[in-house]
């Protein structure tokens, strides 16, 4: 079967693309790290490509709120919600009008938003603090979104963030609109609006999510796996799996 | 603002790199414009205050507001100020304002002190030239603005204890304004003159220069100038202290030591020495080297290698807990990277005071526990969650010895393919820098942190305390991760920074470097700081001239700096040279052999090794509710959840089970692999007060034992020793350091489990006002890294299926000297006789390895080690981890006390089918070694212990999740 090409998206400081090339590659892809820098350099780049996924980490450390800097690199100027001004955050938008799937991760998500292909914004916590446990993301039944398979099992998956309190104006009409695509099932874990886990653009084609799907690609990787043994339908895979999937289609 | 896990906000100035500097400090620079910028939200900040308050005694009457200020210098105008506005605040989330503040009550403005790293300083002013934005300074603050009804005084206290560190940076009541980076005095070496000082005046340039030599080491030094017949310039004198430093050169580690009386003394092979011989007799084929180098390197699968290593940090944490803890773990992931790994996991065993200690009666100087937690506890989440490896094993101990001296122990794990030693470097090689600038921070770190603390120590040594950069190290190890072609040999900058690193690189070869060419933050530095500042994020790697475009590209690659500043030269000689001058011309000889050999007296410990001493316990279950409610064994849901220990997605045995419940080891294999690694810590401070020789032996046995339980191979296990002592030159206390590495190697060859790699952190005391001195309790950390042959046969501490059966290996004795039973007994002013500290055992090593057999055939459904609290506590967790309960029949001593709360050695409580029980039993059985069979798992929500009315199992958990 055809693996379609995907780029994972690093900057400085991301520190989970390895963990997101091991997914999509298992899921199906041929991924390749490509950093921001170069990204900006040759947005050529993405015409090949299939589908992108903006990794998780710590980019620019973050130092001035989650995701900023590394938005600033793809999209130039646009913490108004206006679209970039760059080449690359041209190449993007094209990249997402043709219907092609992008994924934002935790650091990632942080970034799509701030970068105007989201919407909401991602807060600190409502603990203050940086938190990293396993939780359990419901899919949406109205999702628009590609990256999600239509099979309603939750997915479990940890998560691993100080800023991921999703925060939006008026939930109610974000779902409605088909753009709610997991909420946490269980605990809330970080204070987010109407426990919104992840959300898409109105195509459904980018998805952001906080939690981190990658680290639950095999059935062992679950930290109940010895006691009850892992179900297939809670691997954080399908998501990639339903992604790769679009995107060989297209 | 990016204060998410804690970090301290706040920062100085920070210039564009390509500005000449504004000038000596208070001079006049461009016109700030501040942004004061505050969550729309509730700011969990202000609740972190004022919960601080209330538990130091000084609640507030209303939670304050905190707000982040960003000062920004440069010729903005009102369209500069709207893009940066529009940047850096998220109408979502927060708002800003350039006015001025205004408040009505206590306002307090916290700012970084000059040289200390500002990372959202520095983004700013990438940001700013990124949209055009004329700025050409920033720095970030905090603000605290109490509420109107807050006395000024309380305002201030809260500011003081909770709030702002004077170690890293000043606050005012008011509008704080930033400071430029003071310049330097001096920018030209200076000569030091010692060859006409006496004895006195040579003992004060040494206090002065907080040189941290004793008289000898300085004569020797005079003695070396004046056969040149010159003085020394200030760079050599500090190099040479740093490199002759206690925290470099492990002086007590490798001097002879003379133990006993005048008359019938002994002369000991040096504790480095009886370490090594250690390893050498157990002649394991798995180890590729010990004790050489930054790490020791073990065997992992074939054609793979691990590097292993174990730092202590205390001294810095003591002073800046978050910066001290946060460049722990900076430093000790650069070991591997020295040892040319890519770092896979990072562990951390820490020691704090009591947090109930009342704020009023620290000693002056002190932090208080509580402060010190959340500062180390933050400041190793923030390093390790962003650098983006795993933080995984660990163990936090509390006892009122470490206030004064908390202890920070930061581990570290790479994974490389196995290749050739770099046997470099060759002259004509390169001398390069690579990563991070280089500034006036941790000037003086190795010979700090080998000296006493005591009130005024923050102040003195503020320099030597530092904020890391992680994602300047995470670009390191992309740079450095697969370019090992690249180079001949490679180090870290660590204590000592360059002086250390290139000295030792350039040993037996010579090297000529020129400071000039090492970038700087900031302009304004004399040549012994930047020959010695202990800047964080920096390697340096020899590089053969025809690699060195191969490795330019890899650095602009990833945007990592690199600096070429001189080279090997075959010499034998060190020659630094700074402006034209020189500044060190360094016989290498001199500088690595030169130090005199020292000669210490030890006092061996003389430990009760007799008394069993009974222990009235009364009701079983409430000490069993105390002991699980106590400090050092309740549960590390709080830590661990604060550090990312999932990246990678190999944990596959975590710290915590899936309900909560403690880990023994932690396992990580990749997840296409059968093969994994497990980690365990062993920790016992309070054996260590009475019989420091058992206490070494209890801790080597523990870390093996942790790992053995989740399945690794005990053939395959490796040790990390962590010493932390208080001052060797007392008799007493190195007796004690003797009698524990004594028991390290005892322990070692009897389980045949060699030690790889060590590192020492003497001198934890604290000199109080009237002239006492407080060592902190004999405290050796013990990290096991062993092999799983097969991850599928992992068991963890959850008990599984009721109906199966609870099995106890090992022997159970009356040994109650340093437990946590007689910790309770005390705490609740019960009287108890003196008694042994759980001794070896001599059948474990043999009862490991066939526990080892069962596992592989599947014989067992779970297994927790038996240690701190005993049996019953070992019991209650695993019903606690499995949400099962336990009916136990037999017990594996008459008297109930030991048998539920001794602390015996090489026990193991396991989790075995009905069906299996006949041959898991028959495996475990020798001449020597009897497992006991105590009762079964039951599905009803209680532990039964014998004598004793069922405990309920919600009442284990309420205890067990007491948070301390």
């Amino acid at each position: 079967m055809r693996r379609p090409r995907a780029v994972v998206v690093a900057g400085p400081g991301t520190n989970r693309d390895r963990d997101t090339c091991a997914a999509l590659m298992r899921a199906g892809a041929d991924p390749e790290i490509v950093l921001a820098s170069e990204l900006v350099a040759e947005p050529w780049r993405l015409d090949a490509t299939c589908l992108v996924v903006v990794a998780g980490g710590f980019s620019y450390g973050d130092a001035l709120g989650a995701g900023r800097m590394l938005a600033l690199d793809l999209a130039g100027e646009t913490s108004d919600g206006a679209a970039g001004d760059s080449k690359v955050a041209a190449a993007l938008r094209a990249f997402v009008d043709s219907g092609r799937p992008v994924l934002g991760v935790c650091n990632g998500f942080q970034v799509l938003t701030r970068a105007g292909l989201l919407p909401g914004s991602l807060g600190h916590n409502q603990s203050g603090r940086f938190d990293c446990r396993w939780v359990a993301l419901a899919p949406e039944a109205g999702s628009n979104c590609v990256w999600l398979d239509g099979d309603d099992a939750p997915i479990e998956c940890p998560i691993a963030h100080g800023e991921g309190r999703y925060v939006h104006p008026d939930p109610d009409a974000l779902s409605a609109a088909g753009q709610v695509a997991l909420r946490y099932a269980g605990p809330n874990p970080n204070g987010s609006v109407a426990d919104v886990a992840g959300v898409s653009d109105p195509s459904g084609v980018v998805l952001g999510l906080m939690p981190h799907p990658e680290n639950h690609m095999t059935l062992r990787q679950h930290p109940a796996h010895r006691r009850e043994g892992g179900a297939p339908a809670q691997l954080g895979l399908r998501i990639f799996e339903a992604g790769v999937e679009h995107a060989r289609q297209l | 603002m990016g204060h998410g896990a804690g970090a301290p906000g706040g920062g100085h100035f920070v210039q564009c790199t390509d500005r000449v500097p504004g000038g000596p400090y208070g001079q006049e620079v461009a016109r700030w414009h501040r942004l004061t910028i505050r969550a729309i939200d509730h700011d969990a900040r202000s609740d972190h205050i004022a919960g601080g308050a209330e538990q130091l005694g000084t609640p507030l009457p209303q939670a304050p507001s905190v707000a982040d200020v960003l000062y920004v210098s440069g010729d903005l105008g009102d369209d500069g100020q709207r893009r940066l506005g529009r940047f850096l605040i998220d109408p979502l989330l927060q708002t800003g304002s350039w006015e001025t503040p205004n408040h009505a009550g206590p306002a307090f403005e916290v700012t970084l002190h000059p040289g200390v790293t500002d990372l959202a300083a520095q983004s700013l002013l990438r940001a700013a030239s990124q949209l055009g934005v004329a700025v050409d300074g920033a720095a970030t603050g905090r603000r605290v603005e109490f509420s109107p009804d807050t006395d000024r005084a309380l305002a201030d206290t809260v500011v003081r204890r909770l709030v702002a560190n004077p170690i890293i940076e000043h606050w005012g009541e008011g509008l704080a304004e930033p400071t430029e980076p003071l310049a330097g005095v001096a920018t030209e070496p200076a000569l030091v003159a010692v060859r006409d000082l006496d004895e006195a005046a040579l003992a004060h340039l040494g206090d002065d220069r907080l040189l941290a030599l004793d008289l000898l080491e300085l004569r020797t030094i005079q003695e070396h100038f004046r056969s040149l017949g010159r003085d020394p310039t200030d760079v050599e004198l500090e190099m040479l202290a740093q490199t002759w430093s206690e925290h470099c050169s492990h002086k007590t580690f490798r001097a002879a030591i003379t133990v006993g009386s005048d008359e019938r003394s002994t002369m000991l092979e040096s504790l480095l020495g009886q370490l090594r011989s250690c390893t050498t007799a157990i002649g394991a084929a798995f180890v590729r080297s010990a004790f050489d180098g930054n790490a020791g390197i073990v065997s992992f699968v074939p054609g793979v290698t691990l590097a292993l290593k174990a730092e202590t940090h205390n001294h810095p944490s003591a002073v800046e807990p978050f910066g001290g803890a946060n460049t722990g773990v900076g430093g000790v992931i650069r070991d591997i990277l020295g040892a040319a790994h890519r770092p896979i996991a990072v562990t951390d065993v820490l020691c704090f005071g009591t947090p109930t200690v009342p704020a009023d009666s620290l000693p002056a100087g002190t932090l208080h526990p509580r402060r010190i937690r959340e500062g180390v506890i933050a400041g190793v989440a923030d390093y390790g969650n962003k650098i983006g490896l795993p933080t995984v094993a660990g163990a936090v101990w509390y006892d009122d010895r470490f206030t004064t001296n908390p202890l920070v122990f930061c581990g570290c794990i790479g994974k490389a393919v196995e290749r050739p030693r770099h046997e470099g470097p060759d002259p004509g090689d390169r001398v390069v820098v690579l990563g991070g600038r280089t500034g006036r921070d941790g000037i003086r770190g190795a010979t700090f942190s080998s000296a006493t603390m005591d009130a005024s120590t923050g102040d003195v040594s503020g320099a030597s305390v530092q904020i890391g950069d992680p994602v300047t190290e995470k670009l390191l190890i992309d740079v450095l991760d697969g370019a090992e072609d690249l180079y001949s040999a490679i180090t870290d900058c660590g204590a000592g920074g360059l002086s250390s690193a290139v000295g030792e690189m350039a040993d037996g070869v010579g090297a000529d470097v020129d400071l000039g060419l090492v970038p700087r933050k900031y302009a304004g530095l004399a040549p012994w700081e930047v020959w010695l500042s202990e800047a964080q994020e920096r390697m340096v790697v020899a590089v053969p001239p025809e690699h060195r475009e191969a490795l330019d590209h890899r650095c602009e690659r990833f945007g990592v700096e690199l600096a070429d500043i001189g080279s090997f030269t075959g010499t034998g000689r060190l020659i630094v040279r700074s402006d034209g001058h020189v500044a060190a011309d360094v016989d290498l000889e001199f500088l690595h052999g030169g130090r005199p050999e020292r000669t210490m007296t030890a006092q061996l410990p003389n430990p009760e090794r007799t008394e069993a001493g009974v222990r009235d316990v009364g009701d079983v279950a409430v000490t069993l509710l105390a002991l699980l409610r106590h400090a050092n064994l309740s549960s590390r849901a709080a830590v661990v959840h604060r550090y990312d220990h999932e990246i990678g997605g190999a944990t596959l045995v975590r710290p915590l089970t899936a309900n909560g419940g403690h880990a023994d080891g932690v396992v990580l294999a990749d997840p296409a692999d059968d093969h994994g690694i497990a980690i365990g810590i062993g920790i016992n401070p309070w054996y260590g007060l009475h019989d420091p020789e058992a206490m070494a032996a209890a801790v080597v046995d523990e870390a093996i034992r942790s790992v053995v339980a989740v399945g690794a191979d005990p053939d395959r296990v490796a040790l990390l020793d962590n010493f932390s002592w208080g001052d060797p030159r007392r008799p007493s206390t190195l007796g004690d350091l003797v009698a524990a590495v004594q028991g390290c190697c005892t322990a070692a060859l009897a389980h045949a489990t060699p030690f790889v790699s060590g590192k020492d952190s003497l001198n934890n005391e604290y000199a109080d006002a009237d002239g006492n001195r407080h060592a902190v309790p004999p405290t050796l950390v013990i990290t096991a890294v062993g092999h799983v042959p097969d991850v599928s046969a992992c068991v963890t501490t959850e008990l599984t299926t009721p109906g199966h059966h609870l099995v106890v290996l090992g022997r159970t004795r009356p040994e109650f000297a340093g437990s946590h039973l007689d910790d309770v007994l005390t705490s609740t002013g019960r009287y108890h006789p003196s008694s042994v500290v759980p001794q070896p055992d001599p059948a474990a090593p043999a009862r490991y390895r066939r526990l080892h057999r069962a596992m592989a055939a599947g014989l067992v459904r779970a297994c927790h080690d038996v240690s701190e609290g005993g049996l019953a506590v070992a019991l209650a967790e695993m019903c606690i981890a499995g949400d099962l309960g336990a009916r136990i029949d037999a017990l594996p001593h008459d008297d109930i006390a030991t048998a539920l709360f001794s602390e015996s050695t090489g026990r193991l409580l396991v989790e075995v089918v009905p069906a299996d029980l006949e041959a898991f039993v028959a495996t475990m059985t020798s001449a020597d070694d009897v497992p006991t069979v105590l009762g079964e798992v039951t599905g009803e929500a209680a532990l039964r212990l014998p004598g004793c009315p069922p405990i309920k199992l919600d009442d284990l958990v309420a205890a067990f999740e007491t948070v301390p």
